[in-house]
């Protein structure tokens, strides 16, 4: 029984997912009320490469104080009974105190089924930890929160994103791996077939983390490429409201509302939207809405977080070439 | 082939929600409870497989208020039969609820078990994977898409960006619905009021509702509720700045 | 009798029972004038002449196969010009649409309408704890029956639009005044009322219509009244013409009617003038489908300085905005098929006629008009005025 704190790292497609450095930055804020170490615990096949060079471009290590490496060909890709009979095995034998998975595809496959295997308590969206050890989960679309005492002896915790930022469960230093031996998988129920990519046709954009979305106040088809400069630069997609996509200066698969499609970005910008309740209805569920419009009085101004009545137009090309440049600086 | 869908009420975010004196739950008073709409999307899944490939599906639930219109609704869409759990649902967690569904599901022995795959009040893990452990099956979550087979199920599990990974799983199995293959179909109102004076809720009782494996809440608050957005002023240029920042600020620069 | 025949047999019978007059659907003369007056028949494949010809051919299946009849925005066109006044749109368009849905064939915007009608009481999915929300910081304040438990003059059935629409929601506020310059007593229903219905039922579902009117029903036996006024001509329609046929029968006027009985009481209220040239649009559900023409005209002709002007479609024969019958909640599937509104053909006549204002009295047409009016050519400084809000300007509040 130790204080320690084990993070299951996730890795698809030999990239280790964002999920993962939040979740050690959880664990770091957690382990130093506790007095124990942050473990990263790594399932894979040849995976040693993900506890460096993690995501593309940043060459930082998984800032855990060890890695376990659990390595083994029917743990090369993510299925749910292999990874949940290797995890149950090493959190029996070894009783941390915590252990954190993501909220995911991957995590919320696990911790539950985990739950009741081994006769732990779990308990999930948890946002972050609070200054003395206590969980902070988000529920009812992030309109509710919940607090309470880390539940023992060992707890499963699933994380959502939103409480602690990816550079913070990042470090320069190569952390120690250590080998753990694999307990033997055979029957295994769940078995991946294939992966089926995308389509790289036209983008969905219910699945776009960044949105710069024009209205009416676009004015006609040639000032797009406008927004697309702009969305390009912040890595985003452009989506539109009714009346653009009407006009036909936008594709459908491009509509945003009522008629079209809900989206739930990390930001959705809003450029000469008025924010008609048909509308509206689409991006309730962005993380961060805000709106460029002239008319004070638009009602969007009313469900975003940030707003400016200055002019699109004034304000567009100097934007981007600000955000150039902080990424190109 | 048979098919059990189980589903849980939550409460319905157009109402405003609030909590309760003791500082630790949801004021109930009026709390609106509506169908999980992943396991709506449960529901259309297992009426799917039945309308393709033949079966029976049935429909599980807790006995909590507005739970007959769910389940009326769910066989005018074609659910062959209908359990109601009775038993003091209030409050209870979702270590409880799988508890209480693996006893039904045990008893109608299905080859593939339906429900979404989590639920906006999931305090404690989600119902799929808490009740493929109490039953021992294998468990895959996320799922859009789902075909049969002899003793085996194909199914697309879904990733962040439109990534799909094509799994098979052994039956009997739990799947934790993310979308069905087509959107929740639509029921006439007469539909239902139909199926109201037709089928029949079949009753089981819950022994006790075990809610061990759940965290203690100690203090349940609202976020900040939706203000009028903050609004930045100046020249094109410090307005731009000024987004710049907020960029920054948001994780997205 | 084949499936076919089956299906004929029930059809008729469904129309007889849901429509006075509805036998007269066997003695159509197949001229096609409801086809031709039909603002989206040109679109349709089986337009309302032809959907009855494959219903005598014993071929009504072949109507089902297609979602063309969701083009019908139950405008009441056919039904006015037939010769032998068979009940077209709420006999046959909408028993086919109510035939439709029970096949699962519903365009998904309609869906979440009609879902949303069924579970909060309005189509916009707005709780129904805050359908009164828009009378605070009104004074006087608005009587909210279920609170004041007093007896009232004139209950007044809001509406889902005039409730929730941030546009509309103005619109409902200019009522109050006037009803208030008037010293009308008044009272609302509040959270207690629920959709009319009308719409929903020409969209096709009887039972959710009924469920609402029943629902309704049981908020206006809770208290006493003298008659009802509504602000939306659907909502006029529905109490005047479908709830005594579910036992629920009060006396009922649109506001516009109630308003022109009051003229000489109004007018040494208009102090102001609206010096402008306003065409007024005849909501399909106030004008052809219940006769009421003159009244509207009566109100905005009191009114100082105001220029009545005709466009070309008037009277019996206006032109819908599209929002009838379920057309606010097909928008999206209708314009992927016309690739124009009803709407902005009727902005472009407002404009023929030399209109600058558009003058309005139904709750659908001011955010569909003003939409149209940002999209259509030169109409750019057309505005859009419910006959309440025009005469809050005259009367210079």
């Amino acid at each position: 029984m130790n204080q320690d704190i084990y993070v299951v790292i996730e890795h698809l497609r030999g990239q280790v997912t964002e999920i993962s450095f939040v979740m050690l930055a959880g664990a770091r804020e957690l382990a130093k009320g506790l007095g124990g170490n942050v473990v990263a615990v790594l399932l894979g096949h040849n995976a040693q490469g993900l506890t460096g060079n993690p995501s593309a471009g940043s060459g930082q290590y998984l800032a855990a104080d060890k890695v376990l490496s659990l390595d083994h060909p029917a743990l090369a890709d993510f299925t749910s009974d292999a990874y949940q009979k290797v995890l149950a095995a090493l959190i029996a034998k070894d009783q941390p105190r915590a252990v954190l998975f993501g909220s995911t595809s991957i995590g919320t496959d696990l911790a539950s089924t985990l739950s009741i295997k081994l006769g732990l308590p779990m308990v999930s969206s948890c946002r972050s930890f609070s200054a003395d050890g206590k969980f902070v989960s988000q529920l009812c679309g992030g309109k509710i929160m919940a607090e309470g005492d880390l539940p023992g002896p060992t707890a499963l915790i699933t994380m959502v994103p939103g409480g602690y930022k990816a550079e913070q469960g990042q470090s320069t230093q190569s952390p120690t791996v250590t080998q753990v031996e694999v307990p033997t998988l055979e029957t295994l129920r769940v078995t991946l077939a294939g992966y089926i990519e995308p389509e790289s046709g036209d983008v969905d954009i219910a699945k776009e983390p960044l949105l710069v979305s024009v209205g009416r106040g676009i004015q006609n088809k040639d000032n797009i490429v406008l927004a697309e400069e702009l969305a390009q630069a912040l890595g985003g997609t452009v989506s539109g409201s009714r009346p653009v996509i009407d006009q036909g200066w936008l594709a459908t698969s491009r509509l945003v509302g009522k008629s079209g499609k809900s989206v739930k970005p990390k930001v959705y910008l809003a450029l000469g939207i008025s924010g008609a309740p048909e509308h509206v209805e689409g991006i309730t569920n962005s993380d961060t809405i805000i709106a460029i419009n002239t008319d004070p009085a638009a009602p969007i101004f009313g469900v975003a977080k940030y707003g400016s009545e200055i002019d699109l137009f004034d304000l567009i090309e100097v934007l981007t070439g600000k955000v150039k440049q902080s990424k190109g600086g | 082939m048979n098919i059990v869908i189980v589903v849980k009420l939550v409460p319905d975010l157009v109402e405003e929600l609030t909590i309760d004196t003791s500082g630790i739950a949801l004021d109930t008073a009026w709390l609106r409870l509506i169908i999980n709409e992943f396991d709506d999307h449960a529901i259309e899944q297992g009426i799917l497989l039945k309308e393709r490939g033949g079966g029976s599906v049935t429909v599980v639930a807790p006995d909590i208020e507005g739970v007959d219109d769910v389940l009326f609704t769910a066989a005018a869409k074609g659910a062959d039969r209908l359990i109601k759990i009775k038993g003091d649902f209030a409050g209870v967690n979702n270590h409880a609820l799988a508890r209480a569904f693996t006893v039904v599901v045990k008893e109608l022995q299905p080859d593939l078990v339906l429900t979404g795959v989590q639920a906006n009040n999931d305090l404690d893990g989600s119902v799929g994977p808490l009740l493929a452990g109490c039953l021992e099956m294998p468990y895959i979550g996320y799922i859009s898409g789902v075909s049969l087979g002899e003793g085996k199920s194909r199914v697309h599990k879904e990733y962040p960006g439109g990534l799909i990974a094509e799994m098979d799983v052994t039956l009997p199995a739990v799947l934790g619905i993310q979308a069905a293959e087509q959107p929740p179909r639509y029921v006439a109102v007469s539909k239902v009021r139909q199926m109201m004076k037709t089928s029949t809720i079949e009753e089981r009782t819950a022994s006790g509702l075990d809610m061990a494996g759940g965290p203690t809440v100690s203090r349940m608050f609202q976020t900040e509720a939706g203000q009028r957005a903050t609004m930045l002023t100046g020249s094109p240029d410090e307005v731009a700045t000024k987004l710049v920042g907020i960029f920054k600020e948001l994780g997205v620069l | 009798m084949t499936t076919n025949g089956a299906v004929e047999h029930s059809f008729y019978d469904q129309v007889l029972e849901a429509t006075p007059n509805g036998e007269r659907l066997r003695q159509c003369l197949q001229c096609g004038d409801c086809s031709g007056i039909c603002p989206f028949g040109y679109l349709m494949i089986h337009p309302p002449s032809r959907m009855i010809a494959q219903l005598r051919a014993d071929r009504f299946e072949k109507v089902l196969e297609t979602d063309t009849v969701w083009m019908c925005v139950s405008c009441y066109a056919c039904t006015a010009v037939c010769p032998i006044q068979i009940p077209l749109t709420p006999g046959l368009m909408a028993r086919t649409k109510e035939e439709l849905i029970l096949a699962g064939n519903v365009p998904t915007e309609l869906q979440s309408a009609l879902e949303n009608s069924q579970r909060y009481g309005n189509p916009l999915g707005e709780s129904p704890r805050k359908r009164a929300d828009w009378t605070t910081g009104i004074l006087p304040e608005v009587k909210i029956l279920g609170k004041v438990k007093q007896k009232v003059d004139v209950l007044w059935f809001v509406g889902d639009y005039p409730s929730y629409h941030p546009r509309v929601q103005l619109i409902t506020k200019a009522l109050t005044k006037v009803l208030n310059a008037l010293g009308v007593d008044f009272g609302i229903l509040g959270p207690e009322e629920s959709s009319d219905g009308d719409s929903q039922r020409l969209a096709g579902e009887r039972g959710l219509f009924e469920m609402l009117a029943e629902k309704n029903g049981m908020a206006f036996s809770k208290y006493q009244f003298n008659e009802i006024i509504t602000t939306d001509p659907h909502a006029y329609n529905a109490i005047k013409n479908e709830y005594p046929g579910l036992d629920i029968s009060y006396p009922i006027r649109h506001y516009t009617e109630f308003l022109a009985d009051r003229l000489d009481q109004l007018k040494p209220l208009l102090k102001h003038e609206v010096k402008a040239r306003v065409a007024f649009h005849d909501p399909c559900y106030l004008g052809r489908a219940n006769g009421i023409f003159d009244q509207p005209r009566a109100i905005l002709q009191a009114i100082p300085g105001l220029e009545l002007v005709e466009m070309s479609h008037n009277h019996k024969n206006s032109l819908c905005c599209g929002g009838g019958g379920g057309g606010m909640w097909l928008d999206g599937f209708q314009w992927e098929k016309a690739h124009v509104r009803l709407s902005e053909w009727r902005v472009s006549e407002a404009l023929a006629a030399g209109a600058e204002i558009l003058a309005v009295a139904c709750p659908y047409e001011s955010p569909r008009f003003e939409d149209a009016a940002k999209t259509v050519q030169g109409a750019g400084q057309l505005k859009v005025s419910d006959i309440a809000e025009l005469l809050v300007e005259a009367m210079g509040n």
